[in-house]
């Protein structure tokens, strides 16, 4: 055990923790945080996604020790008490089914309209292609980055309590 | 809105405040009754009802069914808060729950919470399965909810001096009809205290009290389509899952496999993970083996690092993968029941014009949730608490009571949210588990499957060899149908079966009789003169120490067998040179009696409403030949699962150099009744389309002679974004001959779509190349290979 310091979400921590730890469990177990998930430990799924440095990251293969700037998890999107547009996208679009492996669509989604603003059918499908849902939430997670980057381009309006098709 | 509720405020509190002591004012008494707690708060707090603490002698009761107390409690403040016995697999079913119920008892969406699956603060429905939440389990929900209004009325006419029928009711206030100021709310009526109402039933399914629900065409909240209660939490992270829940003292657990089927374990060598930091104990008992540790990422490393010998079996003797097939044709069944047979078969095959044969072929394929098997187990103070997101928590409580030898009483459940359910997932196994480790270390113990346990571990579907032959007479009427279906599906897992979940298992136990298993067959309501049906079931080897177990899968043999039938109607309606959507049609018309779900009828509307909703132009298939490298084509396939009726059509392009399906477009006409929530059931269809969309393209449990070899997502892919079609339509259609009665019933809608879709995506592969596909699934080596053998290359 050695002293990791982690910056998460906007706060700093010392952890006394084995350096060779994967983020993924001093996130969820020294920092209490549920946004990033176990679904395989291997880099393939996306469930652990984190953003560092504007990039989404799977914190299952990334250790403490190699983490060198600020990590964002699922709790740090929203900004004082506001959900981020991605957020608000997956409620309008009502998106999740089960939900597990939202985390690493959202995160993913985010970190691809902060470099793509604009993405294509084509940009999106081959961004998120690497990110798995077993309930197939797809079709809906595509509708709803598109509505998140109108939203964020300024040209929607809100949301309807109710859903419209 | 009132925030997210599905598991008890007590236990949330408790797993959020374990540094300090929750005050309980309230308690249980065994009767099952619930002493309403006041609580100001409870609009904003959810859940104003507290279980007993769980103290030494202190016993979890089974809340009684009977009483209307158990089903739902109002506040003070005018909310009220539905418990039920069920869980929320990833539906949105809680949220249909709150419609109609909160449409029974008059009261607005918005006021109303609702609790399900934790054994000891709801009443036993039995969790999820079946497609039976709306179908089934809204009946007695409705019906109580109905029961509760009729006696609120009751006391308002005591409270307001006037007859029930001067009285109306809306929004939880009672008013005098000839004047709104005369008026009451329900919380002022009962707020804090206890409706002591008995209801009747032999069974909970058949619960009632003197009520009836309402007729269709006064329910407002049924058929619109509030969002969902439970995505915000899901989406913004605040969410306490399965996976998060924690108590004091809790340590950590993974699990340690048998390399291969039959293994027997020899010896551990404890001295291999000595200096593993956090090592609390090695556990063993037969073949099951864990590691437990402090912390996570010490067991993930003491469970690769302990070194364990094994004894393999003499022999290695599974088939291979690529071999199943032949060998379920060759192996002797376990059971065949007697073929149902209509007319006259065989006679009819020899005076047929023409008569074609096929075969065809599903590999298993497993659950393979995307978060893999978790529980965590408290036994401190004498009982035993287990959180887990488990589809059938009632059965986890009375199977884990049962494994371990200790009182039901002792033992609760907490349901909490967990990824899919879509049948006999893991979350059975490990449950038990964690139970056993608990009780084994004496502190609370989170066990954790890894990718590898849960791909090759898992519950699957069964494997299935089929036969089909049909015969056509000269004007190409169908006259003659022969099916035979076989399932690898000897030993079939139940649910939470003490016997037969995997710890049990490895540690030896074994049921003196395993569970037969089925093979069910083709559901469609065609006229065919003349049909026999055969069914039978195979065993493979080594029934209790093999990975290749079977249990249920969503819409158990259905996407299988429907993959076999609606294939061969198909080529049946080449064969026959006519329209494949005609060809049904007519098998459809030729009878007019109908069954008392009108399910024939049913079955017609929903054939026109996809043609019509696709734009499909009659023609026979396949196309002529195109010339380019993208071949396209689409492909319809029919079917019913209980009351429930859809049609699918799938449109495809093939790349004729890869052998890579895209499914561009999907439309999906879909009958369920009376329909609850349409925006949530139409995103249940997509995602159940698009699942069984991944079992048709990708998914395939492979295994050597003596292992699984599909581990994780690259040995076993599923499903992505880039697979995703561009556009899914669904129709939801309302076929009954009479659409306005008012007792027109809502039926499930998990799995029906998942039947027909293997077979559509064969019939539009069909269309685009000439090619039939009977070989599921249809990755790209196996597509190119079959151009190449039809020179479409």
């Amino acid at each position: 055990m050695s002293n990791v310091t982690l910056k998460v979400n906007g706060k700093t921590h010392t952890l006394d923790i084995d350096p060779t730890t994967p983020l993924l469990y001093a996130l969820r177990n020294d920092l209490e945080l549920r946004g990033p998930r176990f679904g395989c430990g291997l880099g393939q799924c996306g469930a652990c996604t984190v953003i560092i440095n504007g990039v989404a990251t799977r914190s299952c293969v990334t250790s403490v020790s190699s983490v060198r700037s600020e990590v964002t998890t699922l709790e740090g999107l929203a900004k004082n008490g506001k959900l981020h547009p991605v957020q608000q996208a997956w409620i309008d679009e009502q998106v999740p089914q089960c939900g597990f492996c939202q985390n690493g669509q959202i995160m993913t989604a985010k970190a691809l309209l902060d470099k793509t603003p604009n993405p294509t059918d084509a940009q999106i499908r081959d961004g998120m292609a690497r990110t798995l849902c077993r309930c197939m939430t797809y079709y809906r997670v595509q509708a709803a980055i598109k509505r998140a980057a109108k939203a964020i381009a300024g040209n929607l309006l809100g949301s309807s309590k109710e859903v419209t098709a | 809105m009132i925030p997210f509720t599905n598991i008890p405020k007590h236990v949330e509190e408790a797993l959020e405040n374990w540094g300090g002591t929750t005050s309980r004012r309230s308690f249980l008494k065994r009767s099952g009754l619930f002493v309403v707690t006041v609580s100001a708060a409870a609009v904003t707090g959810g859940s104003a009802i507290e279980a007993v603490a769980a103290q030494a002698g202190r016993l979890y009761p089974d809340p009684d069914y009977k009483q209307l107390d158990s089903w739902i409690v109002i506040h003070e403040d005018n909310t009220a808060t539905f418990y039920v016995g069920k869980t929320d697999c990833g539906q949105g079913t809680g949220t249909a729950f709150r419609q109609m119920m909160a449409d029974e008892l008059d009261i607005a969406y918005d006021k109303t919470t609702c609790i399900m699956g934790s054994t000891d603060v709801t009443v036993d429905q039995g969790g999820s399965g079946g497609s039976d939440a709306i179908q089934t389990d809204g009946w007695p929900m409705r019906r109580v909810a109905a029961e509760a209004r009729r006696v609120l009325l009751e006391l308002g006419s005591k409270r307001l001096g006037v007859p029930v029928d001067q009285l109306t009711v809306s929004n939880a206030v009672i008013a005098v009809k000839s004047d709104a100021s005369k008026k009451v709310t329900y919380g002022e009526l009962i707020g804090g205290k206890r409706f002591n109402v008995t209801l009747t039933g032999n069974n909970i399914d058949a619960t009632t009290g003197a009520a009836k629900v309402k007729p269709v065409q006064d329910l407002k909240i049924v058929g619109l389509s509030p969002q969902r209660y439970d995505i915000p939490a899901k989406v913004d992270g605040s969410l306490t899952w399965a996976v998060d829940a924690r108590v004091p003292g809790m340590v950590h657990a993974r699990n340690v496999r048998p390399p291969v089927a039959g293994a027997k374990l020899v010896s551990i060598d404890e001295s291999s993970v000595k200096n593993i930091p956090g090592l609390i104990k090695v556990v063993s008992k037969g073949n099951y083996v864990a590691v437990v540790c402090e912390r996570e990422e010490q067991a993930i490393a003491a469970s690769r690092q302990l070194k364990v010998n094994w004894e393999k079996p003499a022999s290695s003797p599974f088939p291979a993968s690529e071999d199943l097939f032949k060998y379920m044709r060759s192996a002797t069944p376990t059971s065949s029941p007697r073929p149902a047979e209509v007319g006259s078969v065989d006679m009819a095959f020899a005076g047929a014009a023409k008569v074609i044969e096929a075969e065809y072929d599903v590999p298993f394929q497993g659950h393979t949730a995307f978060g893999p098997a978790h529980a965590m187990a408290d036994p401190s103070n004498g009982q035993l608490t287990i959180y887990s997101n488990d589809m059938k928590s009632y059965g986890m409580r009375t199977g884990v009571a049962q494994f371990l030898g200790i009182p039901r009483e002792q033992v609760r459940v907490v349901w909490m949210e967990g990824p899919q359910a879509y049948g006999r997932t893991a979350a059975d196994d490990a449950g038990f588990e964690a139970a056993f480790l608990a009780k084994e270390v004496g502190r609370p113990v989170r066990v954790q499957w890894m990718r590898h346990e849960e791909t090759a571990w898992d519950t699957k579907g069964p494997a299935f060899a089929f036969k089909l032959r049909g015969g056509l007479d000269a004007q190409g009427n169908l006259i003659a149908f022969d099916y035979d279906g076989r399932a690898a599906d000897y030993n079939h897992l139940g649910y939470n079966e003490p016997d037969t979940v995997l710890i049990a298992q490895l540690q030896g136990k074994r049921r003196a009789t395993p569970a037969p298993g089925g093979s069910d067959r083709p559901s469609e309501m065609y006229a065919i003169p003349n049909r026999r049906m055969s069914s039978s079931v195979v065993g493979l080897p080594m029934i209790w120490e093999t990975q290749l177990r079977t249990g249920n899968l969503r819409d158990p043999n259905g996407p299988q067998v429907t993959f076999a039938s609606e294939s061969f109607i198909d080529e049946l309606a080449a064969a026959a040179k006519a329209d494949p959507l005609d060809f049904r049609m007519k098998l459809l018309t030729a009878s007019t009696t109908d069954d008392n779900a009108f399910k024939r009828a049913r079955s017609i509307a929903v054939l026109k409403a996809a043609a019509e909703a696709y734009g499909w132009e009659k023609r026979p298939a396949p196309k002529s030949l195109g010339t380019g490298n993208i071949l396209t084509g689409r492909g319809v396939a029919y079917t019913y699962r209980s009351q429930t009726v859809v049609a699918e059509i799938a449109e495809v392009e093939v790349n004729r150099r890869t052998g890579h399906v895209w499914v561009k477009r999907l439309v999906c006409a879909h009958d369920c009744g009376l329909i609850i929530n349409p925006e949530a059931l139409r995103r249940t269809i997509e995602g159940g389309m698009l699942h069984s969309l991944s079992r048709t393209l990708h998914e395939e449990v492979k295994f050597d002679t003596e292992k699984v070899t599909s581990v994780d997502w690259n040995s076993h892919p599923s499903l992505t974004h880039a697979d995703t079609p561009a556009k899914i339509d669904i129709v939801l259609v309302n076929g009954d001959p009479n659409p306005n009665r008012p007792d027109l019933p809502h039926y499930g809608a998990g799995e029906t779509v998942c039947k027909p879709m293997l077979a559509a995506v064969a019939n539009a592969i069909f269309d685009a190349t000439g090619v039939r596909l009977r070989r599921v699934p249809f990755r790209n080596d196996r597509v190119l290979a079959a151009l190449k053998g039809a020179n479409v290359v």
